[in-house]
């Protein structure tokens, strides 16, 4: 008798792992779960070939509760592991999972190599602007004035913006979201997906024990339209509740004009694929409350991935020189024979 | 260790020839005067007529220091004999002398009556003041004693290359060749196979300049061979040479060649991590010209991706190595530890360095032992390797893959600058005879437990992308079956007793201690690593003055053969010279309970066969 074997579509069940997730009730980290085990069983890759790998913090929880391959490794070198096993397999889809702490102080330097060598990686960053899992210090992305435990007297330090340092570094595909903006998270993390090269994500989310309500401009309904400048590619810059307000250059500087609806001419028009990086790097730098905060995806361009240059130059030298030999290998170098 | 010097009938042409058993000859010059250049063609013209030979490179870690100044000297030692030569050699029988500043640093190494052939050219007044030379030691009589040959070796070769159409200054870059051709005339051997390989070197980029060293090469040959300023030429024996084919090889090239090995043997793709730092560099270089094997090198950002990378590519399931120094390696500590908890195979070489801190980058030091074996936090155990020779850094290397794949573990693999950039001929093996080296990937869903182990304390390597099998590991401690996070007490504890013992079993592999030498006696000597050359050949000479002394060598440093402690045991002393203060004399103490004789040298140089000769012998006079 034969067994039929049924090949059933994946589920976003499919991907949820058997461990309990400790994440403090309310945390943004579960949208970004729930996001992500909705979206990967719709991209037509097999369950066994995702790899999430993470850093240390409380974002770095996040493969335990992937039914996928996983690694929680130490602090700040995710993208490092990532891109060895990115080279290594570059049939697997590899997600980094990380926090701000993680990917921009301790792991700064892997962060900014990961962007440069554009390996297909796909970097989720939760912002929330603060180190949890030790318990509320200040990170490298902490507002000015903040008040936390190691800067009880506030924060003298300038935060990074994420997406100016991976900008700065050259990712082929920047974006940056709101987290409780759902529907924006799953569409962005989709195209994130399917990039090829490094795609990194920064997800904005709020922390609820120990900075809460950091990025309220951009969440409460009742003001949020005002702060955030919701990027389309090919669109004018508009917002506000009544999208009244648009965004042109005046020099090299941005500057926030009130514009009729409709009446958009002289406004910065929205380009992710510009070549230059200097358009998206203007809209990474804009902060509330002076400016809204640029949402979506700021930069989007094509490039080689790093796995596939890697290969293409392996195949290449194989083809000129043959493969490789062990035996001529060793004898290479003017041998002598001695009878 | 003497050359003896057996003056010969002589020959045809009215020269005597002095037969000699072994002779050690340095080349020193400015670092700007290619002697490495040049000690490596004349140790491979000899090697190819059959000798045996170790050459020790010593370069300073400048660049390109100003020309003429003391820290400025580069050097090149080999050691020649008819029968095995383990190190490049105590005291130089010859020096060619290139500058002032070279015999100034380098004089006192020298034989008491060693021969000297100096570039009288470059003797002015302004190298002499740079090398702080107050009169000129080719004229005032301080180097009586020693057998001087002044030759103006810029000025001849200079002479050589007037008609070529070479500017002053590159025909004097030349000089090297010039150099090089009279001492292989000195050794008997004609320029005819180097003079092929200048051509293949130089000859289709820089045609006028491989056409201007082959005439300072056969003029060097030509003057060497017509003046009558040498009394006699010299004739080292041949060896009692292996059949076979052989080539000469660096530590760092075997070591390379030796992982490559490691992929070809396994069917596995090998994977390289590093970040450039000296002396280990050499690896990643000759691997990276290696990418039409099935081989990755990925140059990482800094020492921590370097390793990072490679324990990716090893979760990935292929042969994960990053290559490093000192200073380096203790960057990588962090993710040593995640590697002894993920359980992964991966290999680590350290090429050792003089430390702490930046140390002396290009001296030698063997100092980073107790580093591998316990600088973690945390009970973290992983096994160290350690290569004796240049050519012994292949099997070291292949071993260090046996283990890692064997015991899923990452396996530190300690070289030295010595090693790695002494070279010495190597009996090229057959790929054939090399044993296999096989390596399992589980695929099977069935029972499947991340953390269940098989007869060696070993988990399965499971490849991402095998279905069925998906599972997460991390830093965190884990359950001993199920490999997720564990805080349980007394899980840790079992796990932390498990690993230990995964790594202790692999004693059962090492081969009984085999000391050479009589079975019991007066003295034991114990070397490990790049001391075992210097080592082996006082243990022969010791014999040979009628000691009762033993040598015996250690490759596994952890954990140490199971019968360690009774082979020490049957000796009344153990002296254990080490090119750091006593780190194996610590291991041994605390492993075997007994006590041994420290020696201890952190001069940036080798030992000294004589060193170690003079030591034994107050031991066994006790």
């Amino acid at each position: 008798m034969n067994a039929s074997i049924e090949i059933k579509p994946l589920t976003k069940k499919d991907f949820a792992s058997d461990q309990d997730v400790r994440w403090c009730p309310g945390c943004g980290d579960y949208v970004l779960l729930s996001q992500l085990q909705k979206l990967l069983p719709t991209l037509g890759v097999p369950r066994e070939n995702f790899a999430f790998i993470s850093g240390i913090g409380c974002s770095s929880r996040f493969p335990y509760y992937m039914e996928t391959y996983g690694m929680h490794s130490i602090h700040g070198r995710a993208p490092a592991i990532a891109s060895g096993l990115k080279l290594a397999r570059p049939e697997l889809s590899v997600w980094v999972v990380t926090g701000d702490g993680d990917a921009l102080a301790i792991g700064g330097n892997h962060f900014i190599h990961a962007m440069r060598r554009n390996i297909g990686l796909k970097i989720v960053l939760l912002n929330n602007r603060i180190y949890g899992l030790t318990k509320g210090q200040a990170s490298p992305t902490t507002e000015i004035g903040t008040k936390t435990k190691t800067t009880p007297l506030g924060n003298l330090d300038r935060p990074f913006s994420a997406a100016s340092v991976a900008l700065g570094a050259g990712a082929t595909f920047v974006a940056r979201v709101v987290g409780s903006d759902q529907p924006m998270m799953a569409a962005v993390l989709r195209r994130a997906a399917m990039h090829p090269g490094t795609a990194f994500v920064e997800v904005l989310q709020n922390c609820l024990i120990f900075n809460d309500g950091t990025f309220e401009p951009l969440t409460d309904r009742s003001v949020r339209d005002e702060h955030r400048l919701v990027l389309e590619h090919g669109k004018p810059l508009v917002f506000g509740n009544q999208r009244d307000k648009g965004l042109r250059l005046k020099g090299m500087e941005p500057e926030i004009v009130s514009i009729t609806p409709g009446q958009e001419k002289g406004l910065i028009v929205h380009d992710e694929h510009a070549r230059n990086a200097g358009l998206a790097f203007m809209l990474s730098q804009l902060e509330t409350p002076a400016f809204p905060t640029a949402v979506g995806v700021l930069r989007d361009i094509e490039a080689p991935a790093g796995e596939a240059l890697y290969a293409e130059q392996a195949a290449d030298i194989t083809e000129l020189r043959g493969r490789g030999n062990l035996q001529k290998l060793l004898a290479s170098g003017n041998p002598w024979i001695i009878e | 260790m003497t050359s003896e010097v057996h003056a010969a009938e002589a020959p045809s042409a009215g020269r005597s020839i002095a037969e000699i058993e072994r002779v050690v000859i340095r080349f020193v010059g400015d670092s700007g005067d290619g002697m490495q250049l040049t000690g490596s063609e004349f140790s491979r013209a000899l090697g190819r007529s059959g000798h045996f030979f170790v050459t020790h490179p010593d370069y300073p870690s400048e660049i390109s220091a100003p020309t003429g100044t003391l820290f400025g000297v580069s050097g090149f030692q080999i050691q020649l004999g008819s029968d095995a030569v383990l190190t490049s050699g105590d005291a130089p029988d010859m020096m060619l002398v290139m500058n002032p500043a070279a015999l100034k640093t380098n004089l006192g190494d020298a034989k008491r009556h060693a021969t000297l052939i100096v570039n009288s050219g470059a003797f002015t007044q302004g190298n002499l003041d740079k090398a702080g030379y107050v009169s000129n030691p080719l004229e005032d009589g301080s180097l009586d004693g020693y057998h001087l040959y002044k030759i103006d070796i810029s000025g001849l070769t200079a002479a050589a290359l007037a008609n070529t159409g070479l500017s002053g200054r590159e025909a004097e870059r030349c000089k090297n060749y010039f150099a090089l051709g009279l001492m292989l005339c000195l050794y008997e051997q004609s320029p005819e196979t180097v003079i092929a390989e200048i051509r293949t070197k130089f000859g289709r980029k820089k045609p006028q300049l491989a056409e201007a060293n082959i005439i300072a090469l056969k003029a060097g040959h030509g003057y060497a061979e017509a003046s009558e300023l040498f009394v006699s030429h010299y004739h080292v024996r041949k060896s009692q040479v292996a059949p076979g084919k052989y080539r000469i090889v660096t530590g760092n090239q075997a070591t390379a060649m030796g992982c490559v090995a490691a992929s070809e043997l396994s069917g596995v793709p090998l994977f390289l991590g590093s970040y450039p730092i000296t002396p280990a560099t050499d690896i990643l270089h000759e691997l990276s010209g290696l990418k039409h094997f099935a081989v990755t090198t990925f140059q990482a950002e800094d020492e921590i991706a370097g390793i990072c990378s490679a324990i990716g590519a090893a979760y990935g399931g292929v042969l994960g190595l990053t290559t490093t120094s000192g200073p380096g390696m203790a960057l990588k500590t962090e993710a040593l530890g995640l590697a002894v908890m993920l359980e992964i195979p991966l290999v680590i070489i350290n090429v050792q360095r003089g430390g702490p801190s930046t140390g002396l980058p290009t001296k030698v030091e063997q100092s980073d032992l107790l580093q591998a074996v316990y600088g973690r936090n945390g009970e973290c155990p992983i096994p160290v390797i350690a290569a004796a020779s240049p050519a012994d850094c292949f099997d070291t290397a292949l071993e260090a893959f046996r283990i890692a794949t064997k015991y899923m573990t990452p396996v530190i693999m300690l070289s030295d600058g010595g090693i790695a950039n002494a070279a010495e001929p190597w009996r090229i093996p057959d790929v054939a005879s090399l044993a296999p080296l096989p390596v399992k990937f589980r695929t099977d869903p069935e029972g499947y437990q991340p953390y269940a182990r098989d007869e060696h304390l070993a988990r399965a390597w499971v490849r991402p992308g095998t279905p069925g099998m998906e599972h997460r590991v991390g830093g965190l401690e884990k359950d001993f079956l199920t490999g997720n996070i564990s805080h349980v007490p007394a899980n840790h504890q079992r796990m932390v007793e498990t690993r230990a013992a995964k790594v202790a079993g692999i004693v059962k592999d090492i081969p009984p201690c085999q000391p050479q030498g009589p079975a019991s006696g007066d003295l034991l000597i114990v070397s490990w690593g790049g001391t075992y050359g210097a080592i082996a050949q006082a243990q022969e000479e010791l014999v040979a003055a009628g000691h009762a002394v033993a040598h015996l060598h250690l490759r596994h440093l952890n954990p140490l053969p199971a019968d360690l402690g009774d082979v020490l045991r049957r000796y009344k002393t153990v002296l254990v010279p080490e090119m750091n203060l006593g780190q194996l004399a610590r291991l041994l103490r605390e492993q075997c309970l007994i006590d041994v004789v420290s020696l201890g040298k952190v001069q940036g140089k080798p030992f000294k066969v004589s060193e170690i000769f003079a030591r034994a012998v107050e031991l066994c006079g006790k």
